[in-house]
Protein backbone atom coordinates (compact mmCIF):
# COMPACT_ATOMS: atom_id res chain seq x y z
CA UNK A 1 0.00 0.00 0.00
CA UNK A 2 2.56 2.62 1.19
CA UNK A 3 4.56 2.23 -2.32
CA UNK A 4 1.55 2.45 -4.15
CA UNK A 5 0.78 5.42 -3.28
CA UNK A 6 4.37 7.06 -2.81
CA UNK A 7 5.58 5.77 -6.41
CA UNK A 8 5.05 7.90 -8.84
CA UNK A 9 3.74 5.64 -12.44
CA UNK A 10 7.28 6.08 -13.09
CA UNK A 11 8.78 5.14 -10.72
CA UNK A 12 6.95 1.48 -10.74
CA UNK A 13 7.72 0.81 -14.23
CA UNK A 14 11.48 1.95 -13.52
CA UNK A 15 11.13 -0.68 -10.57
CA UNK A 16 9.62 -3.45 -12.54
CA UNK A 17 11.99 -3.23 -15.75
CA UNK A 18 15.14 -3.83 -13.50
CA UNK A 19 13.74 -6.37 -12.23
CA UNK A 20 13.34 -7.70 -15.15
CA UNK A 21 16.25 -7.13 -16.14
CA UNK A 22 18.39 -8.47 -13.33
CA UNK A 23 16.00 -11.89 -13.34
CA UNK A 24 17.94 -12.30 -16.94
CA UNK A 25 21.56 -11.79 -15.65
CA UNK A 26 21.68 -8.10 -16.55
CA UNK A 27 24.01 -5.92 -13.77
CA UNK A 28 23.13 -2.36 -13.06
CA UNK A 29 26.20 0.03 -14.35
CA UNK A 30 26.06 3.10 -12.68
CA UNK A 31 28.07 6.00 -14.68
CA UNK A 32 29.42 9.09 -14.25
CA UNK A 33 27.45 12.66 -15.31
CA UNK A 34 30.12 13.78 -17.26
CA UNK A 35 31.99 12.21 -20.20
CA UNK A 36 34.75 13.47 -22.22
CA UNK A 37 33.18 15.79 -24.97
CA UNK A 38 35.37 14.69 -27.63
CA UNK A 39 33.51 11.14 -27.75
CA UNK A 40 30.85 12.68 -29.17
CA UNK A 41 32.33 14.68 -31.68
CA UNK A 42 34.23 11.49 -32.95
CA UNK A 43 30.95 10.15 -32.90
CA UNK A 44 28.55 12.88 -33.90
CA UNK A 45 26.12 10.97 -36.52
CA UNK A 46 25.25 8.15 -33.91
CA UNK A 47 23.66 11.11 -31.64
CA UNK A 48 20.12 11.98 -32.72
CA UNK A 49 21.10 15.51 -32.35
CA UNK A 50 24.61 17.49 -31.82
CA UNK A 51 23.24 20.05 -29.20
CA UNK A 52 25.31 18.79 -26.24
CA UNK A 53 25.77 20.78 -23.04
CA UNK A 54 29.58 21.12 -22.42
CA UNK A 55 31.78 22.84 -20.06
CA UNK A 56 35.17 23.10 -18.31
CA UNK A 57 36.76 21.04 -14.97
CA UNK A 58 38.56 22.78 -12.99
CA UNK A 59 41.89 21.65 -15.21
CA UNK A 60 40.61 23.68 -18.01
CA UNK A 61 39.31 19.81 -19.56
CA UNK A 62 36.11 20.11 -21.77
CA UNK A 63 33.86 18.34 -20.58
CA UNK A 64 30.10 17.42 -21.71
CA UNK A 65 26.71 16.33 -19.67
CA UNK A 66 25.92 12.82 -21.39
CA UNK A 67 23.00 13.37 -24.17
CA UNK A 68 24.07 9.43 -24.53
CA UNK A 69 24.57 6.25 -22.32
CA UNK A 70 25.62 3.70 -25.24
CA UNK A 71 28.39 5.07 -26.38
CA UNK A 72 29.96 5.46 -22.55
CA UNK A 73 29.17 1.31 -22.31
CA UNK A 74 30.94 0.77 -25.89
CA UNK A 75 33.64 2.99 -24.34
CA UNK A 76 34.32 1.07 -21.52
CA UNK A 77 34.31 -2.07 -23.17
CA UNK A 78 37.45 -4.12 -23.09
CA UNK A 79 38.65 -4.16 -26.75
CA UNK A 80 38.53 -8.16 -27.15
CA UNK A 81 36.02 -9.40 -24.86
CA UNK A 82 36.24 -13.04 -24.15
CA UNK A 83 32.88 -13.40 -22.75
CA UNK A 84 29.79 -11.60 -22.82
CA UNK A 85 28.81 -8.72 -20.97
CA UNK A 86 24.94 -8.21 -19.96
CA UNK A 87 24.39 -4.77 -18.40
CA UNK A 88 21.76 -2.53 -17.84
CA UNK A 89 21.48 0.77 -16.83
CA UNK A 90 19.04 3.93 -15.56
CA UNK A 91 20.68 7.31 -15.85
CA UNK A 92 19.86 10.81 -17.11
CA UNK A 93 20.71 11.44 -20.54
CA UNK A 94 20.71 15.90 -21.32
CA UNK A 95 18.64 16.14 -24.71
CA UNK A 96 17.37 18.85 -26.89
CA UNK A 97 13.75 17.74 -27.10
CA UNK A 98 10.48 18.71 -28.45
CA UNK A 99 9.70 22.07 -30.42
CA UNK A 100 10.81 24.62 -27.95
CA UNK A 101 14.75 23.45 -28.52
CA UNK A 102 15.08 23.90 -25.22
CA UNK A 103 17.48 21.40 -23.04
CA UNK A 104 15.86 18.51 -21.47
CA UNK A 105 16.65 15.77 -18.63
CA UNK A 106 15.51 12.55 -19.75
CA UNK A 107 15.19 9.68 -17.45
CA UNK A 108 16.45 6.55 -19.76
CA UNK A 109 16.28 2.87 -18.82
CA UNK A 110 18.32 0.33 -21.16
CA UNK A 111 19.88 -3.27 -21.55
CA UNK A 112 23.05 -3.94 -23.47
CA UNK A 113 24.62 -7.29 -24.89
CA UNK A 114 28.08 -7.05 -25.68
CA UNK A 115 29.90 -9.91 -26.43
CA UNK A 116 29.58 -12.66 -29.65
CA UNK A 117 25.77 -11.85 -30.28
CA UNK A 118 24.42 -15.54 -31.01
CA UNK A 119 20.16 -16.39 -32.31
CA UNK A 120 19.69 -16.38 -28.64
CA UNK A 121 21.69 -14.26 -27.15
CA UNK A 122 19.27 -11.62 -29.61
CA UNK A 123 16.12 -13.11 -28.93
CA UNK A 124 16.88 -12.56 -25.68
CA UNK A 125 17.31 -8.87 -26.43
CA UNK A 126 14.43 -8.71 -28.55
CA UNK A 127 12.10 -10.61 -26.08
CA UNK A 128 13.27 -8.55 -23.16
CA UNK A 129 12.43 -5.13 -24.93
CA UNK A 130 8.98 -7.10 -25.59
CA UNK A 131 8.40 -7.84 -22.17
CA UNK A 132 9.50 -4.14 -21.00
CA UNK A 133 6.44 -2.90 -23.30
CA UNK A 134 4.03 -5.59 -21.78
CA UNK A 135 4.85 -4.00 -18.26
CA UNK A 136 3.98 -0.59 -19.28
CA UNK A 137 1.11 -1.51 -20.88
CA UNK A 138 -0.84 -4.08 -22.48
CA UNK A 139 -1.46 -2.27 -25.64
CA UNK A 140 1.66 -2.06 -27.24
CA UNK A 141 3.78 -3.64 -30.61
CA UNK A 142 7.06 -4.27 -30.79
CA UNK A 143 8.16 -3.70 -34.74
CA UNK A 144 11.45 -5.37 -35.98
CA UNK A 145 13.93 -4.39 -39.19
CA UNK A 146 17.07 -5.35 -40.60
CA UNK A 147 19.51 -2.97 -41.77
CA UNK A 148 20.68 -5.03 -44.36
CA UNK A 149 17.53 -4.67 -46.56
CA UNK A 150 18.11 -1.17 -47.19
CA UNK A 151 21.80 -1.55 -47.43
CA UNK A 152 21.88 -4.17 -50.17
CA UNK A 153 18.90 -2.79 -52.14
CA UNK A 154 20.63 0.63 -51.54
CA UNK A 155 23.82 -0.47 -52.66
CA UNK A 156 22.28 -2.18 -56.16
CA UNK A 157 21.23 1.38 -57.05
CA UNK A 158 25.09 2.28 -57.45
CA UNK A 159 23.46 5.97 -56.24
CA UNK A 160 25.98 8.91 -54.72
CA UNK A 161 26.11 8.98 -50.96
CA UNK A 162 23.68 11.86 -51.17
CA UNK A 163 20.91 10.19 -52.61
CA UNK A 164 21.34 7.06 -50.36
CA UNK A 165 21.16 9.70 -47.46
CA UNK A 166 17.88 10.76 -49.20
CA UNK A 167 16.02 7.62 -49.53
CA UNK A 168 16.60 5.78 -46.72
CA UNK A 169 15.61 9.42 -44.94
CA UNK A 170 11.69 8.93 -47.06
CA UNK A 171 11.90 4.94 -46.20
CA UNK A 172 11.42 6.47 -42.60
CA UNK A 173 9.13 8.43 -43.12
CA UNK A 174 7.11 5.86 -45.61
CA UNK A 175 7.34 8.07 -48.47
CA UNK A 176 7.01 6.26 -51.25
CA UNK A 177 5.98 9.12 -53.75
CA UNK A 178 9.24 11.06 -52.83
CA UNK A 179 11.32 7.76 -53.38
CA UNK A 180 9.46 7.41 -56.62
CA UNK A 181 10.93 10.73 -57.54
CA UNK A 182 14.26 10.37 -56.25
CA UNK A 183 14.87 7.40 -58.37
CA UNK A 184 13.05 8.90 -61.32
CA UNK A 185 15.82 11.69 -61.20
CA UNK A 186 18.64 9.63 -61.20
CA UNK A 187 17.14 6.85 -63.54
CA UNK A 188 16.97 3.96 -61.14
CA UNK A 189 15.50 0.37 -62.42
CA UNK A 190 12.17 0.83 -62.40
CA UNK A 191 11.89 -2.99 -61.01
CA UNK A 192 14.63 -1.68 -58.29
CA UNK A 193 12.73 1.55 -57.04
CA UNK A 194 9.58 -0.19 -56.74
CA UNK A 195 11.72 -3.14 -54.39
CA UNK A 196 12.32 0.05 -52.01
CA UNK A 197 8.84 1.60 -52.23
CA UNK A 198 7.89 -1.57 -51.02
CA UNK A 199 9.79 -2.20 -48.51
CA UNK A 200 9.00 1.31 -47.32
CA UNK A 201 5.78 0.21 -47.15
CA UNK A 202 5.45 -3.18 -46.04
CA UNK A 203 4.13 -3.62 -42.58
CA UNK A 204 2.79 -6.26 -40.09
CA UNK A 205 3.03 -9.79 -38.76
CA UNK A 206 5.93 -12.35 -39.19
CA UNK A 207 4.15 -14.31 -40.99
CA UNK A 208 2.72 -12.25 -43.30
CA UNK A 209 5.83 -9.97 -44.06
CA UNK A 210 8.47 -13.17 -44.17
CA UNK A 211 7.24 -13.86 -47.32
CA UNK A 212 7.10 -10.48 -49.23
CA UNK A 213 10.90 -9.63 -47.72
CA UNK A 214 11.89 -12.42 -49.69
CA UNK A 215 10.74 -11.02 -52.95
CA UNK A 216 12.87 -8.35 -52.58
CA UNK A 217 16.31 -9.98 -52.28
CA UNK A 218 18.38 -8.56 -54.74
CA UNK A 219 22.19 -9.27 -53.59
CA UNK A 220 23.96 -11.19 -50.74
CA UNK A 221 23.41 -8.55 -48.78
CA UNK A 222 19.53 -8.81 -48.79
CA UNK A 223 19.83 -12.28 -48.60
CA UNK A 224 21.32 -12.77 -45.55
CA UNK A 225 19.12 -9.76 -44.02
CA UNK A 226 15.94 -11.67 -44.87
CA UNK A 227 17.84 -14.89 -43.60
CA UNK A 228 18.74 -13.32 -40.48
CA UNK A 229 15.42 -12.11 -40.15
CA UNK A 230 13.78 -15.29 -40.51
CA UNK A 231 15.91 -16.97 -37.57
CA UNK A 232 15.33 -14.73 -35.42
CA UNK A 233 11.49 -14.21 -35.98
CA UNK A 234 11.44 -18.39 -36.42
CA UNK A 235 13.30 -18.70 -32.65
CA UNK A 236 10.40 -16.22 -31.42
CA UNK A 237 7.40 -17.51 -32.51
CA UNK A 238 9.29 -20.88 -31.23
CA UNK A 239 8.98 -19.72 -27.86
CA UNK A 240 5.57 -18.30 -28.48
CA UNK A 241 7.09 -14.66 -28.29
CA UNK A 242 5.46 -13.56 -31.44
CA UNK A 243 2.69 -11.95 -30.82
CA UNK A 244 2.83 -8.18 -30.85
CA UNK A 245 5.85 -8.89 -32.60
CA UNK A 246 5.49 -7.05 -36.27
CA UNK A 247 8.05 -5.92 -39.05
CA UNK A 248 8.55 -2.65 -40.49
CA UNK A 249 11.36 -1.81 -42.27
CA UNK A 250 10.73 1.64 -41.75
CA UNK A 251 12.34 1.48 -38.67
CA UNK A 252 15.86 3.05 -39.97
CA UNK A 253 18.53 3.77 -37.77
CA UNK A 254 22.07 5.78 -39.09
CA UNK A 255 23.35 2.79 -41.39
CA UNK A 256 27.04 3.84 -39.99
CA UNK A 257 26.27 2.57 -36.32
CA UNK A 258 23.70 0.26 -36.69
CA UNK A 259 24.09 -3.25 -38.85
CA UNK A 260 21.63 -6.04 -38.47
CA UNK A 261 18.39 -6.09 -37.01
CA UNK A 262 16.76 -3.01 -35.19
CA UNK A 263 13.79 -2.73 -33.67
CA UNK A 264 11.13 -0.25 -31.86
CA UNK A 265 8.71 -0.57 -29.26
CA UNK A 266 5.58 1.71 -29.09
CA UNK A 267 2.46 2.07 -26.52
CA UNK A 268 -0.96 3.14 -27.79
CA UNK A 269 -1.78 6.71 -26.93
CA UNK A 270 2.08 7.65 -26.73
CA UNK A 271 3.28 9.42 -29.67
CA UNK A 272 6.27 8.28 -30.94
CA UNK A 273 8.38 5.09 -29.98
CA UNK A 274 9.22 4.50 -26.40
CA UNK A 275 11.72 1.85 -27.14
CA UNK A 276 14.28 1.84 -29.21
CA UNK A 277 17.28 -0.55 -30.31
CA UNK A 278 19.37 -2.53 -32.20
CA UNK A 279 22.72 -4.44 -33.31
CA UNK A 280 25.92 -1.84 -33.22
CA UNK A 281 28.45 -3.63 -33.65
CA UNK A 282 29.82 -0.78 -36.12
CA UNK A 283 30.20 1.75 -33.11
CA UNK A 284 32.31 -0.88 -31.56
CA UNK A 285 34.23 -1.54 -34.43
CA UNK A 286 34.41 2.34 -34.49
CA UNK A 287 35.68 2.63 -31.03
CA UNK A 288 38.44 0.06 -31.95
CA UNK A 289 36.53 -2.88 -30.13
CA UNK A 290 36.81 -6.57 -31.40
CA UNK A 291 33.10 -7.37 -30.07
CA UNK A 292 29.51 -8.03 -31.32
CA UNK A 293 26.59 -5.69 -29.28
CA UNK A 294 23.00 -5.08 -29.33
CA UNK A 295 20.52 -3.26 -26.60
CA UNK A 296 17.51 -0.85 -26.09
CA UNK A 297 16.85 1.91 -24.14
CA UNK A 298 13.13 3.30 -22.86
CA UNK A 299 12.64 6.58 -23.19
CA UNK A 300 10.89 7.09 -19.68
CA UNK A 301 9.57 10.77 -19.96
CA UNK A 302 6.96 9.42 -22.91
CA UNK A 303 5.43 7.84 -20.32
CA UNK A 304 3.97 11.16 -18.90
CA UNK A 305 1.07 10.28 -21.72
CA UNK A 306 0.33 7.11 -19.77
CA UNK A 307 0.17 8.84 -16.29
CA UNK A 308 -3.51 9.75 -16.03
CA UNK A 309 -3.40 8.85 -12.23
CA UNK A 310 -5.13 11.80 -10.87
CA UNK A 311 -7.18 10.54 -8.23
CA UNK A 312 -3.93 10.07 -5.81
CA UNK A 313 -4.35 11.53 -2.78
CA UNK A 314 -2.13 14.00 -1.01
CA UNK A 315 -4.03 11.88 2.87
CA UNK A 316 -6.36 10.20 3.45
CA UNK A 317 -7.75 12.04 6.52
CA UNK A 318 -7.18 15.63 6.93
CA UNK A 319 -7.75 16.72 10.71
CA UNK A 320 -9.06 19.98 11.17
CA UNK A 321 -8.20 20.91 14.92
CA UNK A 322 -8.75 24.31 17.00
CA UNK A 323 -5.89 26.57 17.71
CA UNK A 324 -6.12 26.51 21.39
CA UNK A 325 -6.21 22.61 21.49
CA UNK A 326 -3.90 20.90 23.68
CA UNK A 327 -1.26 19.53 21.71
CA UNK A 328 -1.80 15.88 23.30
CA UNK A 329 -4.86 15.94 21.98
CA UNK A 330 -3.94 16.21 18.68
CA UNK A 331 -0.89 13.55 19.03
CA UNK A 332 -3.55 11.39 20.41
CA UNK A 333 -6.36 11.86 18.06
CA UNK A 334 -2.93 11.67 14.79
CA UNK A 335 -1.95 8.78 16.38
CA UNK A 336 -4.98 6.70 16.12
CA UNK A 337 -6.15 7.48 12.94
CA UNK A 338 -2.67 6.49 11.71
CA UNK A 339 -3.19 3.43 13.77
CA UNK A 340 -5.87 2.34 11.75
CA UNK A 341 -3.56 2.96 8.56
CA UNK A 342 -4.07 6.62 7.38
CA UNK A 343 -1.94 9.19 5.93
CA UNK A 344 -3.03 11.85 8.37
CA UNK A 345 -2.26 15.64 7.33
CA UNK A 346 -3.11 17.83 10.86
CA UNK A 347 -3.75 21.41 10.36
CA UNK A 348 -5.31 24.23 12.61
CA UNK A 349 -6.40 25.45 9.29
CA UNK A 350 -8.88 23.68 6.76
CA UNK A 351 -6.75 23.48 3.89
CA UNK A 352 -7.54 23.96 0.51
CA UNK A 353 -4.67 22.70 -1.21
CA UNK A 354 -3.95 19.56 -0.57
CA UNK A 355 -6.15 16.20 -1.40
CA UNK A 356 -7.73 14.25 0.74
CA UNK A 357 -10.33 11.40 1.10
CA UNK A 358 -12.09 12.69 4.90
CA UNK A 359 -12.06 15.84 6.86
CA UNK A 360 -12.43 15.08 10.37
CA UNK A 361 -12.84 18.37 12.66
CA UNK A 362 -11.17 17.91 16.03
CA UNK A 363 -13.91 17.16 18.75
CA UNK A 364 -17.02 16.97 16.55
CA UNK A 365 -16.91 13.76 15.62
CA UNK B 1 -15.81 -3.11 -34.83
CA UNK B 2 -13.44 -0.62 -36.62
CA UNK B 3 -11.75 1.93 -34.35
CA UNK B 4 -12.83 5.62 -34.67
CA UNK B 5 -9.76 7.26 -37.04
CA UNK B 6 -9.40 10.94 -35.93
CA UNK B 7 -8.58 13.68 -38.98
CA UNK B 8 -7.09 16.93 -38.72
CA UNK B 9 -8.29 18.59 -41.75
CA UNK B 10 -6.73 22.45 -42.75
CA UNK B 11 -9.30 25.16 -42.17
CA UNK B 12 -9.81 26.64 -45.82
CA UNK B 13 -10.09 26.17 -50.01
CA UNK B 14 -7.84 23.03 -49.28
CA UNK B 15 -9.64 20.88 -46.20
CA UNK B 16 -12.48 21.87 -48.28
CA UNK B 17 -11.77 19.96 -50.91
CA UNK B 18 -9.83 16.97 -49.25
CA UNK B 19 -13.19 16.29 -47.28
CA UNK B 20 -14.95 16.36 -50.54
CA UNK B 21 -12.72 13.83 -51.58
CA UNK B 22 -12.95 11.67 -48.05
CA UNK B 23 -16.74 11.95 -48.47
CA UNK B 24 -16.78 10.17 -51.61
CA UNK B 25 -14.53 7.20 -50.54
CA UNK B 26 -17.27 6.73 -47.69
CA UNK B 27 -15.51 8.84 -44.74
CA UNK B 28 -18.74 11.69 -45.08
CA UNK B 29 -19.50 13.50 -41.78
CA UNK B 30 -22.94 15.39 -42.85
CA UNK B 31 -22.66 17.94 -39.60
CA UNK B 32 -19.52 19.50 -40.87
CA UNK B 33 -20.57 21.27 -43.50
CA UNK B 34 -23.46 22.33 -41.38
CA UNK B 35 -22.28 26.18 -41.07
CA UNK B 36 -21.18 26.27 -36.99
CA UNK B 37 -18.41 27.76 -34.99
CA UNK B 38 -17.51 24.15 -34.00
CA UNK B 39 -14.37 22.59 -34.74
CA UNK B 40 -14.80 18.66 -34.08
CA UNK B 41 -17.33 16.69 -35.77
CA UNK B 42 -18.09 13.15 -35.97
CA UNK B 43 -19.79 10.54 -37.49
CA UNK B 44 -20.22 7.22 -35.89
CA UNK B 45 -21.05 5.42 -38.78
CA UNK B 46 -18.36 6.15 -41.50
CA UNK B 47 -15.93 6.00 -38.32
CA UNK B 48 -14.38 9.26 -38.40
CA UNK B 49 -13.83 12.09 -36.11
CA UNK B 50 -12.88 15.95 -37.86
CA UNK B 51 -11.14 18.71 -36.56
CA UNK B 52 -10.41 22.20 -38.39
CA UNK B 53 -7.42 23.38 -37.11
CA UNK B 54 -5.29 26.16 -38.63
CA UNK B 55 -2.84 24.78 -42.01
CA UNK B 56 -0.12 25.08 -39.54
CA UNK B 57 -0.73 23.51 -36.83
CA UNK B 58 -2.30 19.97 -38.48
CA UNK B 59 1.30 18.55 -38.50
CA UNK B 60 1.61 19.38 -34.49
CA UNK B 61 -1.97 17.37 -34.43
CA UNK B 62 -0.67 14.16 -36.37
CA UNK B 63 2.73 14.12 -34.80
CA UNK B 64 1.34 14.09 -30.96
CA UNK B 65 -1.38 11.42 -31.88
CA UNK B 66 -4.47 14.01 -31.17
CA UNK B 67 -5.53 13.09 -34.81
CA UNK B 68 -4.13 10.10 -36.51
CA UNK B 69 -4.13 11.41 -40.07
CA UNK B 70 -4.03 14.75 -41.85
CA UNK B 71 -3.78 16.37 -44.87
CA UNK B 72 -1.19 19.15 -44.89
CA UNK B 73 0.94 20.96 -47.17
CA UNK B 74 4.71 20.28 -48.33
CA UNK B 75 5.56 23.36 -47.68
CA UNK B 76 4.56 22.72 -43.34
CA UNK B 77 6.10 19.35 -43.51
CA UNK B 78 9.53 20.63 -44.87
CA UNK B 79 9.66 23.65 -42.62
CA UNK B 80 8.03 21.59 -38.99
CA UNK B 81 10.26 18.42 -40.21
CA UNK B 82 7.38 16.52 -37.77
CA UNK B 83 7.76 12.93 -36.71
CA UNK B 84 4.94 11.55 -39.05
CA UNK B 85 4.85 9.42 -42.23
CA UNK B 86 4.15 11.25 -45.26
CA UNK B 87 2.09 8.48 -46.30
CA UNK B 88 0.54 9.75 -49.56
CA UNK B 89 0.85 12.59 -52.77
CA UNK B 90 -2.75 14.01 -53.02
CA UNK B 91 -1.25 15.90 -55.57
CA UNK B 92 -3.71 18.77 -55.05
CA UNK B 93 -2.95 22.43 -53.87
CA UNK B 94 -0.14 22.43 -55.95
CA UNK B 95 2.46 25.24 -55.77
CA UNK B 96 5.99 25.92 -54.97
CA UNK B 97 8.38 27.03 -52.96
CA UNK B 98 10.74 29.59 -54.71
CA UNK B 99 12.73 32.97 -54.44
CA UNK B 100 11.23 35.84 -55.23
CA UNK B 101 12.95 39.68 -55.47
CA UNK B 102 12.38 43.14 -57.60
CA UNK B 103 11.80 42.09 -61.05
CA UNK B 104 15.56 42.48 -63.20
CA UNK B 105 17.66 42.51 -59.95
CA UNK B 106 19.80 39.27 -59.00
CA UNK B 107 20.81 37.70 -56.02
CA UNK B 108 23.37 39.40 -54.82
CA UNK B 109 26.71 37.64 -54.45
CA UNK B 110 29.06 39.74 -53.02
CA UNK B 111 26.92 40.29 -49.44
CA UNK B 112 25.13 38.78 -46.74
CA UNK B 113 21.42 38.24 -48.33
CA UNK B 114 18.83 39.74 -46.44
CA UNK B 115 16.12 36.74 -46.75
CA UNK B 116 12.46 37.73 -45.50
CA UNK B 117 10.02 34.98 -45.09
CA UNK B 118 7.42 33.12 -43.41
CA UNK B 119 9.74 29.96 -43.75
CA UNK B 120 12.87 30.37 -41.86
CA UNK B 121 13.97 26.78 -41.79
CA UNK B 122 13.26 26.07 -45.42
CA UNK B 123 15.33 29.39 -46.45
CA UNK B 124 18.23 28.16 -44.42
CA UNK B 125 18.42 24.99 -45.62
CA UNK B 126 18.62 26.25 -49.52
CA UNK B 127 20.84 29.00 -48.72
CA UNK B 128 23.30 26.73 -46.65
CA UNK B 129 23.27 24.22 -49.64
CA UNK B 130 24.53 27.03 -51.65
CA UNK B 131 26.88 28.26 -49.26
CA UNK B 132 25.64 31.44 -48.86
CA UNK B 133 25.22 33.44 -45.54
CA UNK B 134 21.79 35.01 -44.86
CA UNK B 135 20.12 37.44 -42.73
CA UNK B 136 16.29 36.27 -42.07
CA UNK B 137 13.47 38.17 -41.75
CA UNK B 138 10.72 36.24 -40.01
CA UNK B 139 7.41 37.53 -41.28
CA UNK B 140 4.02 36.26 -40.93
CA UNK B 141 2.51 37.92 -43.92
CA UNK B 142 2.30 40.16 -46.80
CA UNK B 143 5.92 39.37 -47.55
CA UNK B 144 6.12 40.71 -50.72
CA UNK B 145 6.43 44.17 -49.16
CA UNK B 146 10.08 43.15 -47.86
CA UNK B 147 12.05 44.07 -50.56
CA UNK B 148 9.47 46.91 -51.84
CA UNK B 149 10.32 48.12 -49.10
CA UNK B 150 13.96 47.57 -49.21
CA UNK B 151 13.93 45.79 -45.98
CA UNK B 152 15.05 42.20 -47.44
CA UNK B 153 17.03 41.37 -50.88
CA UNK B 154 14.94 38.69 -51.34
CA UNK B 155 11.49 36.39 -50.57
CA UNK B 156 11.22 32.98 -49.99
CA UNK B 157 7.57 32.30 -50.28
CA UNK B 158 4.86 29.95 -51.94
CA UNK B 159 4.46 31.17 -55.89
CA UNK B 160 0.87 29.67 -56.64
CA UNK B 161 0.08 31.79 -60.13
CA UNK B 162 2.61 34.43 -59.56
CA UNK B 163 0.59 37.35 -59.66
CA UNK B 164 0.67 38.89 -56.71
CA UNK B 165 4.41 38.38 -57.34
CA UNK B 166 3.53 40.66 -60.78
CA UNK B 167 1.56 42.83 -59.02
CA UNK B 168 4.13 44.05 -56.95
CA UNK B 169 6.44 43.97 -59.85
CA UNK B 170 8.72 40.77 -58.17
CA UNK B 171 9.51 38.02 -59.94
CA UNK B 172 11.20 34.26 -59.13
CA UNK B 173 15.20 33.83 -59.10
CA UNK B 174 14.73 30.36 -58.55
CA UNK B 175 12.86 27.87 -57.55
CA UNK B 176 13.46 25.88 -53.98
CA UNK B 177 10.75 22.88 -54.51
CA UNK B 178 7.52 21.57 -55.86
CA UNK B 179 4.58 21.83 -53.05
CA UNK B 180 1.48 19.73 -52.76
CA UNK B 181 -1.06 18.17 -50.27
CA UNK B 182 0.44 15.49 -48.33
CA UNK B 183 -1.58 12.50 -46.42
CA UNK B 184 0.27 12.15 -43.12
CA UNK B 185 -0.10 9.85 -39.84
CA UNK B 186 1.02 9.31 -36.70
CA UNK B 187 3.56 7.13 -36.21
CA UNK B 188 1.89 5.34 -33.10
CA UNK B 189 -1.77 5.42 -34.72
CA UNK B 190 -0.44 3.58 -37.77
CA UNK B 191 0.35 0.91 -35.23
CA UNK B 192 -2.54 0.85 -33.51
CA UNK B 193 -5.20 1.26 -36.65
CA UNK B 194 -3.58 -0.22 -39.01
CA UNK B 195 -5.99 -1.63 -40.93
CA UNK B 196 -8.32 1.39 -40.82
CA UNK B 197 -5.31 3.82 -42.13
CA UNK B 198 -4.17 1.50 -44.50
CA UNK B 199 -7.25 0.97 -46.16
CA UNK B 200 -8.03 4.80 -46.13
CA UNK B 201 -4.70 5.21 -47.98
CA UNK B 202 -5.55 2.37 -50.55
CA UNK B 203 -8.91 4.01 -50.93
CA UNK B 204 -7.54 7.65 -51.56
CA UNK B 205 -4.93 6.22 -53.83
CA UNK B 206 -7.33 4.16 -55.69
CA UNK B 207 -9.38 7.04 -56.23
CA UNK B 208 -6.87 9.60 -57.21
CA UNK B 209 -4.34 7.49 -59.19
CA UNK B 210 -6.07 4.84 -61.01
CA UNK B 211 -8.87 6.26 -62.87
Amino acid sequence: MPENTLLSFEEKISMKLMSLFSGYGYKKFKMSKFEEYDLYIENKSFLKSDNIIAFNDPTGKLLALKPDVTLSIAKNTAENESEPRKLFYSENVYRVSGNMHEFKEINQIGLEFIGDVDTYSLCEVLNLAKLSLAQISDSYVLDISHMGLLIGLLESTGLPYDAKEEISGYIGTKNSHEIRRVCGEYGVDTVLCEKITTLASLYGSIDKIIPEAEKLIVNDTTEKAVNELKTVCTALKYSGNADNINIDFSVVSDISYYNGITFRGFIENVPGSILSGGRYDNLLKKLGKNSGAVGFAVYMDLLSYLDRDNDRYDADVLLVYDKNASAEEVFNKVNELKSEGNRVFASSVPCKNIKYKTKIILGEE
Amino acid sequence: MNKVINIALPKGRLGEKVYKLFEKLGYGCPALLENTRKLVFEDEKNGVRYFWVKPSDVAIYVETGVADVGVVGKDILLEQNPDVYELLDLGFGKCRMAVAGKKGEILPLDKTIKVATKFPNIAKKHFTSKSREIDIIKLNGSIELAPILGMSDVIVDIVETGSTLRENDLEVFEDIVNISARFISNKTSFRFKTEEIELMKSRIEKELYND
